[in-house]
């Protein structure tokens, strides 16, 4: 059977298993709904680091330690990491993960990292070229704001459309021997620009490329929104969600029933003043590989959708009156494997 | 950019939630002018009972504002004020020693040289290049005028 269904999506052959995922969590985000189902909660902003870019770094090698120990490999079987962030040339990425010595793919998908790391590395084990195969993402609210944004004491307002940088990481360890939940299709997303140029309002830059990959995925499958029990999409907010949900309306598909964000989930919107909701590839990373992989572990979903959503825009673009670039990433999920 | 884009454009414009402004302008009012009151309180005190002349009150009372404007964005609580004061905090002169305080103590970590000293200005830098400029400019127009 062919293993590319169509322009964007590839269906693996071989079964690509998860054999374990774990979640990294700042102290706002376990004050958040999803709390119980992080693996490690950092008990301060600093984690006992000197910078924030430090701290972001140990997030990603703490996620990477307790998904190797959750999976009982070693670390010398994982061939590849696949790995980014939102750091000017993925600094947490490679200064946390350095000390493994495994081979190293840098990535940058912004906040769609997750699902993308998770797409290659799938696609990396059904091409015969890896056995087992990391993927590894982070965001800190702190070096996300001194990058993109102000200082943290500078006294400035947030419009109601921005979003809170979620402080997390999560790490997925994916194998071609596993008992699943498996890897099925990978949607890969192309550049989409709608021309919103408000980087305030990012859930509403990035809703276009997810409903371009959403609805590919659809087309290129043949399943329509109903054959999953939830579709999950990374960090699009409020705003974003509903965009998503109308332009998805318009292109004939009704998600509004199972979909949901995690930008929307992992935090309490009205209590925790996260004005639209979450952002960063932390978002849909510690949701994932937290809440959602144990949601799959205990039975509650069978089938679900992954997508990462990414505003892939830079200060300089911004600064030079660009709009802002989106892609999406969307990654199918089965507790039962592909059949030939 | 095609039609459906704009159309997109206007949808979100439509849908996004918007900035509540009566609020805004309510809590800028009231914040601001709470700190220019202290302000004047703090003149009134270095005026009436320290017995300073009137030019000295003029540049005592902004070094002390910026003082505590400085002083209160260390303490990790001038911003958590600006949240709810927006313009209240912001105009005053306490937060323009905010926007030179907070980027000195979020980039120390870059070294005292290319961190502290070379990010100190990053907002406010703007703010004196066009203040400065255009006193001189209004100066010159007033001297060329004859006052």
């Amino acid at each position: 059977m062919q293993k590319r269904l169509g322009a964007q999506t590839v269906r693996f052959q071989s079964p690509v298993s998860f054999l374990a995922t774990a979640s990294v969590a700042g102290q706002k985000e376990a004050q958040g709904p999803l709390s119980k189902y992080f693996d490690v909660i950092m008990e301060n902003a600093e984690w006992g680091e000197e910078t924030w870019e430090k701290t972001e770094s140990k997030m990603q090698k703490h996620a990477l330690m307790r998904a190797v120990e959750k999976s009982g490999i070693d670390v010398k079987d994982i061939n590849y990491l696949f790995a980014g962030d939102l750091l000017n040339q993925c600094i947490s990425s490679t200064f946390g993960l350095m000390d493994f010595g495994i081979p190293f793919m840098g990535v940058y998908g912004a906040c769609s990292t997750m699902a993308e790391t998770i797409g290659l590395s799938a696609m990396a084990i059904d091409g015969g070229f890896a056995n087992i195969s990391a993927a590894v993402t982070s965001s800190h609210f702190c070096t996300a704001e001194r990058q993109y944004r102000n200082p943290l004491e500078y006294g400035g307002q947030r419009t109601p459309t921005a979003q809170w940088t979620v402080t997390g990481s999560g790490a997925a360890i994916l194998s071609g021997t596993g008992q699943g939940p498996f890897v099925t299709h990978f949607t890969s997303g192309r550049i989409v620009d709608f021309g919103v140029s408000d980087a305030n309002n990012m859930g509403a830059a990035m809703a276009p490329a997810a409903a371009d990959t959403l609805s590919a995925h659809f087309r290129e499958t043949g399943r329509n929104p109903d054959f999953y029990d939830l579709i999950l999409s990374g960090d699009l907010g409020m705003v974003g969600k509903a965009a998503l949900i109308d332009l998805m309306y318009e292109k004939g598909y009704m998600i509004s029933k199972n979909y949901d964000d995690c930008g929307c989930m992992i935090f309490d919107i009205e209590k925790q003043d996260v004005h639209a909701g979450g952002s960063g590839c932390g978002c849909l990373a510690s949701t994932f590989c937290g809440y959602v992989m144990d949601m799959i572990k205990m039975g509650e979903i069978k089938n679900i959708l992954i997508m990462g959503t990414g505003a892939l825009l830079s200060q300089t673009s911004s600064l030079q009156g660009e709009t802002i670039p989106s892609v999406a990433h969307v990654v199918a999920i089965s507790t039962e494997r592909n059949r030939l | 950019m095609n039609n459906s884009n704009q159309e997109y454009l206007d949808y979100i414009e439509k849908n996004s939630p918007k900035s509540k402004l009566w609020r805004n302008m309510l809590l800028a009012f009231l914040v601001g002018g709470g700190i220019c009151t202290i302000g004047q309180g703090i003149g009134d005190i270095y005026e009436k009972v320290w017995g300073l002349n009137e030019e000295s009150v003029k540049n005592a009372v902004p070094i002390t504002m910026i003082f505590l404007g400085a002083l209160f964005t260390g303490f990790n609580l001038y911003h958590k004020l600006a949240k709810f004061a927006g313009a209240g905090t912001l105009v005053p002169i306490t937060g323009f020693a905010n926007a030179v305080v907070s980027p000195a103590i979020e980039f120390k970590k870059e070294g005292y040289v290319l961190g502290v000293a070379a990010k100190m200005f990053t907002i406010a830098g703007p703010v004196l290049v066009y203040g400065i400029n255009a006193a001189i400019a209004v100066g010159m127009l007033g001297y060329l005028m004859g006052y």
